[in-house]
């Protein structure tokens, strides 16, 4: 008689992701190490980073989108895990105002500006590898076909005879100027894509970046004399929900908010059910990988003079499990007094599983945090870095 | 055409294989850099912006004189400069 066997489960439960982390001061990585975490680098040390990127669909290419202070902005590559880096040959600039340029100021859309901060990556779809997207400060958009390496202006965007309109140009923005940010390829459709402006809104393309149209309706604009304007809207962070693409997320300047695109163009305010005492401004909002009724925010303090730190010096991370109409605080194991930090737009992620979703995020005073169990419980990983303004999940092919 | 010793700062120097002084020809001060790029790709991006603007950081003297723009004429045997500012924190 045969010996039996003990049945063995099949299901392997997914390593955690490595975590790359752009700082005021270059790129770090936070890689998985036995039952721990192992920090490398930094990469490119006294480069601000705002971000740091692996290309989901090679697992080999590394970009780091860089402002090297005195030199200005540009873009690093690495194929080997950061240990090597090399500058791209053509980093994103804006047209040049020439001979043919249009006439008047509005026509001229982009050209002529100079891009001062490169702040946004995004690799592009899975069916187009190489192509990766960047949003700069200026608000401008770019892209690369060659992983990288070379970049022209979308000029459906940059050179859109709206773009001065739609950007504000000429008002300040954010502290560091207005940047295009929430870069989101829809995963059905290359064509289909949005992109976030801090001074401006959310805009949409059907056309792989041809053509644009606002998408900013329901929005609270309440720094402005008319609240219900087309555009001019202030997007902190947006999402497209990657199992649900007709689901959209947005922390905005004023509270959080979540669009069907697929039945209308108006948004539903869903920040309004967080406690009072807390509100609902921030800067990053986070969606579960599969369920696209659960999302995570982690809030900071907007009264008054807009401080822009942990309400009351309280840390805490806020979950919806139904799509926002209600909302439960996850602070367990964050400091319960004096903790004046927050979290950036793109500082914040969760991984891939479904069940105990990884969830990370970097803060504005050089901290690594994680929760293992979807929020529940928190752990600091990493401390004494530089400013954080970006965190991303990498998985790296052997 | 004038030929001109180019000092470049520390700052550059990954861009000129470490070396400090350089030597550029070009009637102005874009001619030179043009030059300049061709012999150490990547450099002028790093001085100039895409508008052909100095960047905000850097300045550059020409026989002794900071440069306002590329049209700057540059003298025979003159002497160019190029520096960082000492900003940030």
């Amino acid at each position: 008689m045969a010996k039996k066997s003990k049945p063995r489960s099949t299901s392997k439960k997914p390593k955690r992701p490595t975590l790359l982390i752009g700082t005021a001061k270059g790129g770090f990585a936070l890689e998985p190490s036995g039952s721990g975490w192992r920090m490398r680098g930094p990469f490119q040390l006294g480069a601000r980073t705002h971000d740091l990127r692996l290309d989901p669909r090679d697992g080999k290419t590394l970009l780091m989108a860089s402002t090297g202070g005195h030199l200005g902005p540009t873009i690093y590559r690495s194929e080997d895990r950061g240990k090597s880096w090399q500058e791209a040959p053509r980093p994103p600039r804006f047209a040049k105002l020439g001979a043919g340029s249009p006439r008047g100021k509005k026509a001229r859309g982009s050209r002529g500006q100079s891009v001062k901060i490169n702040f946004w990556l995004e690799p592009g779809h899975v069916d187009e590898p190489g192509v990766w997207y960047l949003g700069t400060s200026p608000q401008g958009l770019f892209r690369s076909v060659d992983h990288g390496r070379t970049w022209r202006g979308v000029n459906g965007f940059n050179h859109n005879p709206n773009w001065a309109a739609w950007v504000s140009v000429g008002t300040d923005g954010t502290p560091d100027g207005p940047v295009l940010h929430s870069i989101q390829i829809d995963p059905r459709n290359a064509r289909h894509m949005t992109v976030s402006c801090s001074s401006g809104g959310t805009f949409e393309s059907l056309d792989r970046g041809r053509t644009w149209c606002p998408v900013n309706r329901g929005i609270a604009a309440d720094y402005l004399p008319d609240p219900n304007v087309e555009y001019g809207h202030d997007p902190h962070c947006m999402r497209m929900h990657p199992a649900r693409p007709d689901r959209w997320y947005q922390q905005n300047h004023c509270g959080i908010y979540r669009l069907d695109r697929d039945q209308g163009e108006t948004w539903t305010r869903i920040g309004e059910r967080m406690p009072k005492r807390v509100g609902d401004i921030g800067f990053p909002i986070v969606l579960h990988p599969e369920d696209p009724e659960t999302v995570w925010v982690f809030p900071m303090d907007g009264t008054s003079i807009w401080p822009r730190t942990s309400p009351a010096g309280k840390p805490a991370v806020y979950r919806t499990r139904n799509g926002g109409r209600s909302w439960e605080r996850q602070a367990r194991g964050f400091p319960q007094r004096l903790a004046f930090w927050t979290v950036l737009r793109q500082a914040m992620a969760a991984d891939d599983d479904p069940v105990q979703t990884g969830l990370f995020f970097g803060t504005t005073s050089g901290e690594v945090w994680a929760s293992l169990n979807s929020g529940q419980s928190w752990s600091q990983l990493a401390a004494h870095l530089p400013r954080i303004y970006s965190l991303r999940l990498a998985r790296f092919r052997r | 055409m004038s030929t001109a010793a180019v000092h470049v700062s520390s700052i550059l120097h990954e861009y000129t294989a470490g070396e400090s002084l350089l030597s550029a020809s070009g009637r102005d001060l874009g001619a030179v850099l043009d030059d300049l790029e061709r012999r150490h790709p990547g450099l002028t991006f790093r001085i100039v912006d895409e508008q052909n603007r100095i960047r905000p950081h850097i300045k550059i003297y020409v026989a002794g004189r900071m440069a306002r723009g590329l049209t700057t004429k540059i003298p025979a045997g003159a002497e160019i400069h190029i520096l960082q500012a000492l900003s940030g924190g």
